[in-house]
């Protein structure tokens, strides 16, 4: 029997990054912390994703590191190709991470840490948006090794991108923090959700017509006859989860905006890989020519389709273990 | 040297990224097991000043492992932006490697860290303790598979190289290559021993600062124990590694020895002196004869081959692994004297009353961390200029880059991890300064814990810049 093992490994990194997207709520709540001055507050904040952002990491790292094992050739031309980003990105994450430890020690320079958290949190999403903007647009491959100038990643579209990530963490965040708060918090989180979830429509719509107006290629993808009719309810999917969320947020439904707004994400993470598929970095590689070969492929399968499964189980246990709402002055948190 | 080029800025990079990141894994490595240990003494016997230790490292820990992680992930990415030409030839071997250890080791420390952390309360005490177990396991088999790829990169096997490229052939041989088993043991030993002088060095100074309670004397009893025990291991493991070295890589050995003709009849040991590349020959040596054929061969006139036997083109430098070595070897017997000594005084009744004694064990604090970069400096400069050993050079891993782009990035990791790691273990040191409390034994033998409301590093009463 022939698998397609280039395929799986796409996929398999493809749900990573969904799944470190979906988590990453947390680097959403350093995103939406500046409207929320009270010290009592954002430590609340903090705590819902305190004992599990280590892991929700994890999920990123394993997304470079699979990239890295299965298509080295596509690994080796992203990251010279978005350099600065990539290290600005790293830099982001040091300081959001060890102001994670840091700030609740802190008296005197707590406010410093909350910046660090901030800034960080806000320099790695917005960094992230600049690969995926620069992955997008396309990268300059020759001979399997990256061609481009030092500043290709640096164009409007790419930092729209940017942009978007930002507005798309921070509903996440706000979603995430609607079903761990109560309260007068819950109250304001709720008020928060309604303009970012008309930001991320925009967001959504701003970057869809920006590739399917920029790149030929994408436009043929999607409006050829026969995808039109499949591709056709994304859009109107996407207003039916905005709809979703604004009647939720009326009606101060805790759960259904954070659902809703995975969904959305969901939905224009699927739309990108429609754009490029089968190419891993277009325009012009695609996954089989990026490859790694047959036996690391094979082997690291092997550790994957044995081992994901339990570390998700065990994920989803910690999630149960630190379950229900998060309050002031809680036992066991911060 | 040429003047500072992209290749060389990578190179410097390289190194002092992964010379920072280095030293947070050792520790999270050693105290992990200490923590186990220390939570299954208490489980086992009751006794409060388990629980107090347990609670007092584990938010040293806490901090020590954060800033492993986030200085790890720089590293993970540092292969594709610096050195696309190493991932690109060899990441069908070193990329499956690094996802193993992702998948085995990074999601169940960040797993089960949580639970460890914060979930004291959430969780039964065998549960507890089996998260913390889990931590500690999880760390050790990320060594395995971080040293199975480094170790592969020194002495490879199971591959074949088609199309200019890497093809593993044999994982097994790729894993367990020659030097891994060996690599393995002298790597994770000095981790124990890295936290071994740590904990002592806290103990010895709140010593002197006159503290005797139990939990005090408890952890200093304990750290020396632990460096009686592993430093003669850790010279014997040293020994064998060097043997090992001897077989596969015999340019790095006559590179750490400043050995330049291969000599017949039995090899002097050069003590001290200067090796001169262009000289080709070491200065000022001082030398003991026969004395490098019975350490690196175990015979009197066993043969080491010379420096002048490999191309030029194909020696490492070295004064560096000359001088980096004699740093390790000299901490390592300077380690020994100090186990000998903590023995005779415990005979003696007198470990806990001997200042000298703690000064020394104090002053001595960071050598396990000196010896171990000491030891990583030898070890990978001595495989210069080979980054996979006799199969690709250094100077063909390197990304297509110009010097400003890893010039700017160099000068920004230097800023963030000076402010960012120098902030961490400033806050590391002052949580050991404060010493564990002896305190908080008091209120039974209850669970509860007056450092269990919050998160260890999370004490309201209990701020560190205060």
């Amino acid at each position: 029997m022939h698998i397609d093992l280039p395929m799986v490994w796409a996929a398999i990194i493809g749900l990573g990054v969904f799944l470190y997207v979906m988590l990453d709520g947390d680097l959403g709540i350093g995103l939406i912390f500046p409207f929320f001055h009270e010290d009592r507050d954002r430590e609340v904040m903090i705590n819902t994703v305190a004992p599990v952002w280590d892991g929700n990491e994890t999920w990123m790292v394993l997304g470079g590191a699979g990239l890295y094992a299965a298509f080295p050739v596509a690994y080796s031309v992203l990251l010279p190709a978005a350099y600065l980003p990539v290290v600005a990105m790293v830099c982001g994450l040091i300081f959001r991470g060890v102001a994670f430890e840091i700030r609740a020690k802190a008296r005197r320079t707590r406010h410093l840490w909350d910046l660090a958290f901030i800034a960080g949190s806000a320099l790695a999403t917005f960094c992230q948006g600049l690969v995926l903007g620069t992955l997008l647009q396309g990268i300059a491959v020759r001979d399997g090794r990256f061609a481009g100038g030092a500043f290709d990643w640096f164009s409007p579209f790419s930092l729209f991108c940017g942009l978007g990530l930002l507005v798309t963490y921070a509903a996440l965040g706000c979603g995430w923090l609607l079903i761990k708060t109560e309260g007068d918090l819950q109250r304001r989180m709720f008020a928060l959700m309604k303009p970012l979830a008309l930001a991320l429509l925009a967001v959504i719509g701003v970057v869809s017509l920006w590739t399917v107006l920029g790149q030929p290629a994408v436009a043929q993808r999607w409006f050829s006859r026969a995808n039109f009719l499949y591709f056709a309810p994304v859009p109107v999917l996407v207003l039916a989860c905005v709809a979703g969320i604004l009647h939720a947020v009326r009606h101060g439904l805790e759960r259904r905006p954070f659902a809703l707004t995975l969904a959305l994400m969901f939905l224009g993470y699927s739309g990108l890989l429609i754009s490029i598929f089968p190419h891993i970095l277009p325009p012009s590689l695609d996954i089989w020519q990026a490859s790694s070969p047959h036996s690391s492929q094979l082997f690291t399968l092997v550790g994957a389709v044995i081992i994901l499964p339990i570390i998700v189980a065990y994920s989803g246990l910690s999630y149960w273990v630190f379950r229900g709402k998060v309050r002031h002055g809680d036992e066991g948190y911060h | 040297m040429p003047a500072l080029d992209a290749f060389h800025l990578a190179r410097l990079q390289f190194a002092f990224t992964v010379s920072f990141h280095i030293v947070f894994p050792a520790i999270s490595i050693g105290l992990a097991s200490f923590l186990a240990v220390l939570e299954g003494l208490w489980l086992k016997t009751g006794k409060e000043v388990y629980r107090d230790l347990f609670f007092f490292w584990s938010k040293i820990f806490a901090v020590g492992f954060g800033m492993g992680v986030v200085s790890g992930v720089v590293m993970s990415y540092e292969f594709g932006t610096n050195w696309s030409g190493f991932t690109n030839f060899a990441g069908s071997v070193t990329g499956p490697l690094l996802t193993y250890e992702v998948m085995t080791a990074f999601f169940l420390e960040a797993g089960f860290l949580g639970i460890m952390l914060f979930g004291w309360n959430r969780v039964g005490p065998k549960a507890h303790f089996g998260a913390t177990l889990v931590v500690a396991i999880g760390t050790l088999i990320s060594a395995f598979w971080i040293l199975a790829s480094n170790s592969w990169m020194q002495t490879p096997r199971g591959y074949a190289i088609e199309n200019g490229r890497v093809v593993p052939t044999d994982w097994w041989a790729v894993v367990f290559n020659p030097s891994f088993p060996y690599r393995l043991a002298h790597m994770t030993i000095a981790a124990f021993i890295v936290a071994a002088f740590i904990v002592a060095a806290c103990a010895a100074w709140h010593l002197l600062r006159g503290r005797r309670d139990a939990a005090v004397k408890k952890s200093f009893s304990m750290a020396l124990w632990m460096l009686t025990l592993l430093t003669p291991v850790q010279i014997l493991v040293g020994d064998a590694h060097g043997l090992n070295t001897r077989k596969y890589q015999p340019a790095k050995i006559a590179a750490i020895e400043g050995l330049w003709e291969t000599e017949h009849g039995g090899t002097a040991l050069n003590l001290v002196g200067w090796p001169d590349m262009r000289a080709e020959r070491t200065r000022y040596a001082v030398s003991v004869p026969h004395l490098g054929s019975l350490i690196l061969t175990h015979s009197w006139d066993g043969e080491i081959r010379g420096l002048k036997s490999f191309p030029p083109q194909d020696r490492p430098y070295s004064p560096i692994v000359f001088w980096s070595f004699r740093l390790m070897a000299g901490l390592g017997m300077l380690m020994l004297l100090l186990a000998v000594l903590g023995l005779l005084l415990r005979r003696g009744q007198r470990l806990y009353e001997a200042r000298w004694f703690q000064r020394f064990v104090l002053c001595m604090g960071p050598s396990g961390l000196l010896a171990l970069l000491a030891g990583w400096v030898t070890t990978e400069v001595g495989r210069q200029p080979w980054v996979v050993y006799g199969v690709l050079r250094t100077a063909d891993a390197v990304a297509p880059l110009d010097a400003r782009q890893v010039g700017s990035s160099l000068l920004i990791f230097v800023i963030v991890y000076f402010l960012v790691f120098g902030t961490g273990i400033y806050y590391m040191l002052r949580l050991m300064a404060k010493g564990p409390y002896p305190a908080d034994g008091i209120g039974g033998q209850g669970r509860e814990h007056p450092g269990l409301e919050h998160r260890p590093l999370a004490r309201p009463a209990d701020a560190i810049d205060d």
